[in-house]
């Protein structure tokens, strides 16, 4: 199904798009299976509409969204992101969507409101993976609010031109291009401001190997494996010697969001 | 019930046609780019699966055949650890190569650096001096040392299976690891409890 967009020049990316097939049959999306080719099988069970989000907690107007609202509250732009996923591999998406900023304006949060939480639809009718105990769910993940009102951080309805494919997070999902791809959750049925920091999936479940912040960082290593470079899906066969990897994925402008922060003890 | 020599030949080579089949399929998939899209994990994973597989076999010949009264199998053994190897081999080749380029150097850092590694690593090595001394004439030269030596498997496939435990623990799936630990805990076991119960049969224990 279509989604027109116009392109934002500012994120028009000369790098080489990730081929459709492989961003859409190459998935970690663990409510769907933790091989990464079973959401594309598994995820069609995913039912996108009707689809309501809601928007409260440290908020001054709690808001409670459907699709089609979310589609018309901003113009939806194209851009093209790179992801780095924490296992070691990146593509490039045209993602489309807008700024979150835009929807954080309109619930205009309160000033004690510091973080921003996302959490994932929990219904196992629709996601089989839910069934085994990999992660305490619901899926939460979470961003500091100056994290998650930077231009960068996308609120994503779509990708290659279309409404987003169920395996990619549908109906809609953030992207959080400087920091690891878990960080940037999917199917999102409720966006809650607070005070503390979220308590997120993959942090809790390892805390040692997952950091809150989770930036791509080359200098700071996973423990099972280094992070300075990484394989670009469908670029770098298994002829070709992997990438270097880039500070914050090479969204230096975010750099500012951490001064006098040390990103090793951060990580 | 037991077959004679021809018959076990057939056997033989039905066998190594059928264990074959995993590398030829990897192949296959290779020629035609059918590896998905991250080729090297797909080879990775595929290859450090079977060498699971051919090596959890080769441990139970023992176990199956006392149970099941079928002493011959045990011709099949040296075969099933041989491809245990093969397809340990291939999967170390895939990490010198696919991941490392052959930089020895890097490759080192990684192997010291990460348990999940290291592990792998000294499993590897240690299948070396079982595949070397697989041949007939090696098992005459050590005699009854070459029992002691190929004892060996009873600490790499632990440390297999803990080297696919650390690699899925990042997922957080852990089902398919377990399973092989509790195949290989009742395994060995098994050879314990016979030990113990002191009823060796005259054939038994490797």
């Amino acid at each position: 199904q279509k989604l027109a967009a116009a392109m934002n020049p500012a994120y028009a990316l000369m790098e080489k798009k990730t081929a459709y097939k492989d961003a859409t049959t190459y998935n970690n999306f663990y409510e769907f299976g933790t091989d990464k080719a079973d959401p594309a099988q598994t995820a069609g069970s995913l039912k996108t509409r009707p689809w309501t989000i809601t928007i409260d907690g440290e908020v001054k107007k709690p808001l409670t969204l459907d699709l089609d609202a979310l589609l018309k509250l901003a113009p939806l732009e194209e851009r093209i992101y790179r992801l780095r996923c924490v296992e070691g591999w990146s593509m490039v998406i045209p993602w489309i969507g807008y700024s979150l900023s835009a929807l954080l304006k309109k619930i205009e949060p309160t000033g004690s409101a510091r973080y921003v939480e996302f959490t994932t639809l929990d219904d196992k009718k629709q996601m089989p993976g839910l069934h085994s105990p990999v992660l305490d769910w619901p899926y939460v993940e979470g961003l500091r609010l100056d994290e998650a009102n930077h231009p960068l951080t996308l609120l994503t309805l779509g990708m290659y031109g279309e409404v987003l494919p169920n395996q990619n997070g549908a109906p809609v999902r953030i992207t959080v291009p400087w920091k690891y791809g878990f960080k940037s959750a999917k199917s999102i049925v409720r966006i809650r401001l607070t005070r503390d920091q979220p308590r997120t999936a993959w942090n809790n479940a390892a805390p040692h190997e997952y950091g809150f912040y989770s930036n791509v960082n080359p200098q700071v290593d996973h423990p099972r494996w280094s992070q300075a470079s990484e394989r670009r899906i469908g670029e770098d066969g298994l002829f070709t010697r992997k990438r270097k990897t880039l500070m914050f994925n090479g969204y230096s402008e975010v750099a500012s969001l951490y001064s006098g922060m040390d990103l090793k003890k951060f990580f | 019930m037991t077959p004679d020599r021809l018959q076990i030949a057939r056997i033989k080579q039905i066998l190594f046609v059928c264990a074959l089949i995993p590398f030829l399929r990897l192949l296959g998939f290779a020629l035609t780019d059918r590896l998905g899209a991250n080729p090297l994990e797909f080879i990775s994973r595929n290859t450090g699966d079977w060498t699971l597989y051919f090596l959890s076999i080769t441990l139970a010949i023992t176990p199956l055949r006392r149970l099941l009264h079928v002493g011959w199998i045990v011709q099949l053994r040296r075969m099933l650890g041989l491809f245990g190897f093969f397809y340990a081999s291939l999967h170390f080749l895939t990490f010198l190569w696919f991941d490392h380029f052959f930089d020895l150097e890097e490759m080192w850092k990684d192997v010291l650096k990460r348990p999940f590694i290291t592990v792998g690593f000294a499993a590897f090595v240690c299948l070396l001096p079982l595949a070397l001394t697989s041949t007939n004439r090696m098992m005459k030269r050590l005699g009854r040392h070459w029992q002691r030596v190929h004892r060996l498997i009873y600490g790499i496939l632990p440390l297999g299976v803990l080297h696919y435990y650390w690699m899925k623990a990042g997922k957080h799936d852990l089902s398919q690891p377990l399973l092989f630990a509790l195949l290989i805990a009742v395994l060995l076991s098994l050879r314990l409890w016979w030990r113990w119960s002191g009823r060796r049969a005259a054939s038994a224990v490797s």
